[in-house]
């Protein structure tokens, strides 16, 4: 049946995959029918879709170096996408954004749009030129392009602390979804999730990584798609929802005009005993807020994540596995293409998960209804039992008002279907989903750092003379370490999943972008200007996160520039520095400005060999 | 010019272009976000749609539209790739 080579059966291994995967999403459902619990489907589809991730990374087990770090510089254009889409997509994007929409709505977009947008700058400026040098790292190549183990060293800095902010959210993600599935504590969670998040990549590297994210990618968009359109066509909103909620943005305007939008006093929510995290709904869902101000926060927020997409180091490093030059640049789109699909269709759940507890002629509606009535619910009694949920009736009337339901918005995602109606084998589905999401990333992540470490740390600059076998060792010893560190400080529960997410972002910014586009842009950028903007870059934006972040000193944020946009100070300083310092030191060798032209042309060889 | 630099002037000339349509979809609307919430599209107001979608679609375009731009280029001036470059 599969003849020729493996990667010519792609279509036809992932199909009957995504064909397999639906006949056990039927099978659960059959199951539920005939009586199996919620509990037992739960484990069920977390259990089977992390074995199955298991036995892709032990069949891409291998001892290649190419294979290792840039899987063999062979994976095809589209499969590629789908890789980059499942590296992209964190347990963020799938837990949390729907329940950032359903909160902040237009406000919180800004996300969607810098997440997305990021894309054409990696197509248009870097993807295809990193391809062509050849590199097996980010780091590897600013050591190359700029010279000497120092810029090569600091580029690393940049990348580990950019990634580590990162992974930790991711391994917290894990633990959360197999801590609640398998009904384990967080952080045994987080430990068990880590070892299905190793047993993907240590084999394989690379490799084993980019065939794990693909079927990962499967699980994610088919879990977090089925919900979304079954919950429209049941309640007759619409078959294609994307094209077909107007009606329902606008009549979750009448509704928020009828219930009234109220911030509540700090004090009073905390008189009240709010669990911390919860959350009630205060801002207009389609609302844009008036004045400059509100234009220039939305548009800050936009420029960190565009600029922080295309400087980190796990989405780059996909594009050093295509076949070619020309692949790389499609393989970008391809991979924004796949982020769409669910990009697009997050509105659309936070606006039938909202309507679906707002309003009071459906049945699933809570607001307005008797506290009384609401509490004997059963998903609100169990979500309250978890204290992801919770009711205070700030004006005694009994009656539920908008500003006095609290939840938590990874709730929206992970509790919609069972508000909604719908059976739990889709809730089953969903945390498969969010468990994808969350793995698929915290592996590209994982490896990222860890290949950054054997291969410039170790291999370039410590003991260049190292043989393929010890470089595999070191590089697979990293990867535990790297993934025990980020699980010892998942499990000290220590950071929201969001706040340290645009955090890595701003990370990247600040230390890596100017170097990373003035290195193929500018043939004029030397050395000295590279080392200098990513140390001041990433020392003056980490300086005015500690300046600014409320739990550090707590300063007032400058232009509205908040610690979540911190890196527009950093890239801003890292750029000055950057090109005053090079134009002050003598420009570079005609050996290096040599290299550059052969980057910008997309045929012939690789600057680096295919083994280095 | 010598060919190499020609082609990259194209390819810097092609860079801009997509930046620019770029800024426009990922910023120049979201300037005007307010006022372009009163007009709508699909009964969605404006601007909310131009985030949840309008953009995010134009993006997806603009990277396909732009790949096979520059392949265009790089034929044009002989630096297509072949088999077993690397």
């Amino acid at each position: 049946m599969f003849k020729g080579k493996f990667i010519d059966n792609l279509p036809k291994i992932y199909g009957l995959y995504t064909g397999g995967f639906l006949v056990f999403i039927i099978l659960m459902a059959i199951a539920e029918q005939a009586g199996m619990t919620a509990k037992t489907i739960g484990i069920l589809f977390v259990a089977f879709t992390v074995c199955i991730y298991a036995i892709i990374g032990y069949l891409s087990r291998t001892v290649q170096v190419d294979a290792y770090y840039v899987a063999g510089r062979q994976v095809p254009t589209v499969f590629n996408g789908m890789a980059t889409a499942a590296d992209w997509m964190s347990g963020a994007s799938f837990v949390a954004m729907a329940g950032g929409i359903y909160f902040g709505g237009y406000t919180y977009m800004a996300f969607l749009i810098g997440w997305t947008g990021g894309y054409v700058l990696v197509s248009s400026l870097l993807a295809p030129y990193l391809r062509k040098f050849g590199c097996y790292t980010v780091p590897d190549f600013i050591g190359t392009r700029y010279g000497g183990n120092l810029a090569r060293f600091c580029a690393v800095v940049v990348l580990a602390l950019a990634s580590f902010t990162y992974v930790t959210a991711q391994i917290n993600a894990t633990g959360t979804i197999a801590s609640r599935a398998l009904g384990i504590p967080f952080e045994l969670g987080v430990w068990v999730g880590l070892v299905s998040i190793l047993l993907c990549s240590m084999l394989g590297g690379m490799r084993a990584v980019t065939w794990t994210q693909v079927a990962q990618y499967i699980v994610l968009i088919i879990a977090y798609l089925i919900p979304i359109f079954w919950m429209s066509n049941k309640n007759g909103m619409g078959f294609f929802p994307h094209f077909m909620l107007g009606e329902e943005v606008a009549r979750l305007g009448e509704l928020e005009a009828q219930f009234g939008l109220v911030k509540n006093a700090a004090a009073d929510v905390k008189a009240a005993g709010v669990p911390g995290g919860l959350k009630s709904i205060a801002l207009p869902h389609a609302g844009v807020p008036d004045g400059a101000m509100a234009a220039w926060k939305f548009i800050s927020l936009v420029i960190c994540m565009m600029v922080g997409t295309a400087s980190l180091p796990h989405i780059l490093m996909r594009y050093f596995t295509t076949p070619s030059v020309k692949a790389a640049r499609k393989s970008v789109a391809w991979s924004l293409f796949f982020i769409a699909l669910l990009y697009t269709s997050a509105p659309m759940l936070a606006t039938l998960s909202k309507l679906q507890l707002m309003d009071p002629n459906l049945a699933t509606g809570i607001i307005g209804k008797p506290i009384a009535d609401v509490m004997q619910i059963e998903w609100v009694n169990s979500w309250m039992n978890v204290k992801q949920a919770f009711i205070a009736d700030f004006n005694g009337d009994g009656v539920l008002q908008l500003n006095e339901w609290f939840m938590r918005g990874d709730v929206v995602v992970l509790a919609t279907p069972e508000v909604a109606g719908l059976p739990y084998v889709i809730s089953g589905l969903v945390a498969a989903g969010g468990m994808a999401a969350a793995m698929s990333t915290a592996d590209g992540l994982i490896l990222a750092i860890a290949n950054a470490l054997s291969h410039d740390v170790y291999y370039k600059i410590i003991d260049p003379k190292a043989d393929v076998r010890k470089r595999l060792l070191v590089a697979r010893a990293l990867l535990v370490i790297i993934g025990a560190a980020g699980a010892y400080i998942a499990s000290m529960r220590i950071t929201s999943i969001l706040g340290a997410v645009a955090w890595a972002f701003d990370f990247a910014m600040s230390g890596l972008f100017f170097p990373l586009i003035l290195g193929v842009w500018w043939k004029r950028a030397t050395r000295q200007g590279a080392i200098a903007g990513m140390i001041t870059g990433l020392a003056s934006g980490t300086a005015y996160l500690i300046y600014v972040y409320p739990k550090f000193m707590g300063n007032p944020a400058w232009l509205g520039i908040d610690h979540l946009r911190f890196g527009i100070i950093g890239a801003s300083v890292c750029l000055v520095v950057m090109v005053v310092v090079s134009l002050m030191t003598p420009e570079p060798d005609s050996a290096t400005q040599k290299m550059v032209d052969e980057v910008r042309v997309p045929s012939g060889k690789t600057i680096l060999g295919k083994q280095h | 010019m010598s060919n190499k630099e020609k082609h990259w002037e194209k390819t810097k000339g092609l860079m801009i272009l997509t930046l620019a349509i770029w800024f426009f979809f990922g910023y120049v609307v979201f300037m005007f976000g307010s006022s372009l919430n009163t007009a709508s599209f699909l009964g969605y107001p404006l601007a909310y749609y131009m985030c949840a979608q309008g953009s995010i679609v134009a993006f997806v375009i603009l990277i396909f539209w732009f790949a096979n731009r520059q392949e265009k280029i790089d034929e044009e001036f002989g630096f297509t790739e072949r088999e077993g470059d690397d």
